[in-house]
């Protein structure tokens, strides 16, 4: 965003808290209540495509730096918005708490996240309500456990060989 | 929520294209083709439809994870009428290892190592996209000569990548002189790439706080050569497919994408703009210094398959232009940042110092560490927009890296392009999509 320009945030008239990320990016801590009107509200405003939607997991970095109002759960959510008409973009957050990990689904505002939303599922175990396709994506069916958790030790699973030579 | 009882309600069932009575309606429409239509109002049940062809006229089959037009490990699963494509779903995950995971247990250093074999046709957009995504947490500046020999190697390799794109969509439509001279001159960059970089692919050769050597000596004939090659080269491209009756009728028309469903799938790069869109992040968002050469933003007309073949072959014309400038405009200076904590000393302060070896030692043994923070990068790689979202908790590790993977988002749009085409044109779209399968799968 060239200096000048008015924010997503002015652009969409949503009054969230702004931050400024690194390299000067503006953040929008949203919500899950109003996740889905401030998305339709950028949308309108010009932000129509929606380049990246992925989860993260602060389970062992829970004292991250956020703003005070915002209250710091275990699961986030991040999309990233464009804005082709104003060559700018935007980021939204918002907080997942893990004993309810479900977050609306983008899928009727920005059809692209369709994939992006199954991954975060696949990967994080986080439900996107009303998703038209809740599978998984880049794992099995049948695996058990999400593999991008924190809690989910990388080199922890058993591999067992079936020609494997000796007793096991 | 314990884990067990979250598995039992997420416990989500096949990703395979399922009978249409098994269907949800929105996702059908997902594999139609149509993600825009029936936002609103009711929804007939799949069941309720009087369909005119009876389920048995119709074949749910597998392409893939065995055919060679995929380019790798992708399944498409297609319901056909005859040879006729009704719906399609591209299932995917035959090459997942994991990348992002491992990311978390590798320090900055070796960060770069990892993310260059996600896209293995454009290693070194994948090291780009991830240096500045370090660096901006870092908050350090690079050399000019950094930066502009970054935006060299990595026009270089869009070449490359473009090339061998040409060449293996010429293979999927039966043009296989078109493959033999295509990886005849992709091997003059990599040869290149060799020689400055040490390796043919999978370079390591951008890292954070600049780049890991020099150009090599008598670097400015070796890329004149190939920018006085490769245009010509493609002229030759041009002649022997442009025009060929036989590519023009199975691109022409084949796998229309409208702009607005284009934008609404979230597709970049060559696929947005065959449609019509004249989205390039190096116009629209400078990054390094691509505000400072002349180039131009190819765009199409149509959005079919011919026109994201010309976009590619016009871009190779594009990106020698920008070598070019770049040969020309490029500062004299140090080619990576002198931060002591950040980048290792040269070699010969070793010998002398023991503050450098100490440093030396401590970089290449647990790394940097970078502060809290969290920041999107996003750069245009041959195939779209190309974006780390890379998370740190202070440490020398990354706590989170995200890879924005272009060829993972722009397979979305394959049922709209597959939608009522031929199974023969299927093997052209999916090559006009080019999907890089490290990528997709990371």
């Amino acid at each position: 965003m060239t200096t000048g320009q008015a924010s997503a945030a002015e652009l969409a008239g949503v009054g969230e808290i702004t931050v400024n990320g690194a390299g000067g990016q503006e953040v929008l801590h949203v919500t899950r209540e109003h996740y889905l009107e401030v998305a339709g509200a950028l949308r309108e405003a010009g932000f129509e495509m929606c380049a990246d939607l992925c989860a993260v997991d602060y389970l062992r970095h829970l004292e991250r730096p956020l703003p005070e109002a915002v209250r710091a759960e275990r699961f986030e959510v991040v999309v990233n918005l464009v804005s082709l008409e104003h060559r700018q973009r935007v980021r939204l957050r918002v907080q997942v708490p893990e004993s309810d990990p479900v977050v609306p689904t983008l899928f009727n505002l920005y059809p692209g996240t369709e994939n992006m939303e199954r991954e975060a599922f696949d990967l994080f175990g986080l439900c996107f309500e009303g998703h038209p396709d809740p599978t998984r994506i880049l794992m099995p069916d049948e695996w058990e456990g999400h593999p991008l958790r924190k809690d989910y030790a990388v080199g922890r699973v058993p591999v067992q060989f079936k020609q494997a030579p000796g007793p096991r | 929520m314990n884990g067990e009882e979250l598995r039992a309600e997420t416990s989500a069932g096949l990703q395979e294209l399922l009978e249409r009575d098994e269907t949800d309606p929105v996702a059908l429409a997902i594999e139609e083709g149509s993600p825009l239509r029936l936002r609103e109002g009711p929804v007939l049940a799949p069941g309720d439809i009087d369909v005119e062809f009876g389920e048995d006229e119709t074949m749910i089959i597998n392409m893939g994870p065995q055919h060679p037009s995929t380019h790798g490990v992708l399944r498409i699963m297609m319901e056909l009428e005859g040879e006729t494509v009704l719906r399609s779903k591209p299932i995917i995950g035959y090459l997942h290892t994991g990348m992002e995971k491992t990311g978390e247990e590798l320090t900055y250093v070796q960060g770069a190592t990892n993310v260059t074999r996600m896209d293995y046709l454009s290693p070194l957009h994948n090291e780009l996209v991830f240096s500045l995504a370090t660096e901006a947490l870092l908050g350090i500046e690079i050399p000019p000569r950094a930066t502009w020999i970054r935006m060299l190697m990595t026009e270089l390799n869009r070449v490359s990548s473009h090339v061998l794109w040409t060449a293996t969509n010429g293979m999927d439509l039966a043009s296989t002189s078109m493959m033999i001279y295509g990886f005849r001159d992709r091997e003059m960059i990599l040869s290149f790439f060799e020689k400055a970089t040490g390796l043919r692919m999978n370079h390591n050769y951008i890292r954070p706080g600049g780049v890991a050597a020099d150009l090599p000596d008598g670097w400015e004939d070796d890329v004149m050569a190939i920018v006085e090659t490769i245009p010509g080269r493609v002229d030759e491209y041009d002649e022997l497919l442009t025009g060929q009756p036989i590519f023009k009728h199975r691109t022409e028309g084949v796998g229309v994408i409208s702009p607005e469903l284009a934008i609404a799938m979230s597709a970049t790069g060559p696929i947005l703009r065959a449609s019509g869109v004249a989205w390039d992040l190096r116009r629209a968002l400078p990054y390094l210094a691509y505000d400072e050469v002349d180039f131009d933003v190819i765009v199409g007309t149509v959005g079919d398959t011919f026109d994201r073949y010309a976009v590619r072959l016009n871009e190779i014309r594009e990106s020698c232009k920008i070598v070019r400038q770049c040969v020309e405009k490029m500062p004299p200076g140090d080619y990576r940042a002198q931060n002591k904590k950040v980048t290792p000393p040269p070699r010969a302060r070793i010998d002398e110092s023991m503050e450098a070896l100490i440093h030396h030692f401590k970089i290449f043994t647990s790394g940097f560490e970078v502060p809290a923070g969290e920041v999107y990068t996003a750069i245009e790689s041959p195939r779209g927009e190309l974006g780390c979202y890379l998370v740190s908790d202070g440490s020398n590790k990354p706590y989170r890296m995200h890879i924005r993977a272009p060829s993972f988002v722009n397979l979305q749009s394959l049922p709209p392009l597959l939608r009522g085409g031929l199974i023969a044109d299927a093997v052209a779209v999916i090559s006009s999509v080019d999907p890089v399968m490290g990528e997709v799968d990371r």
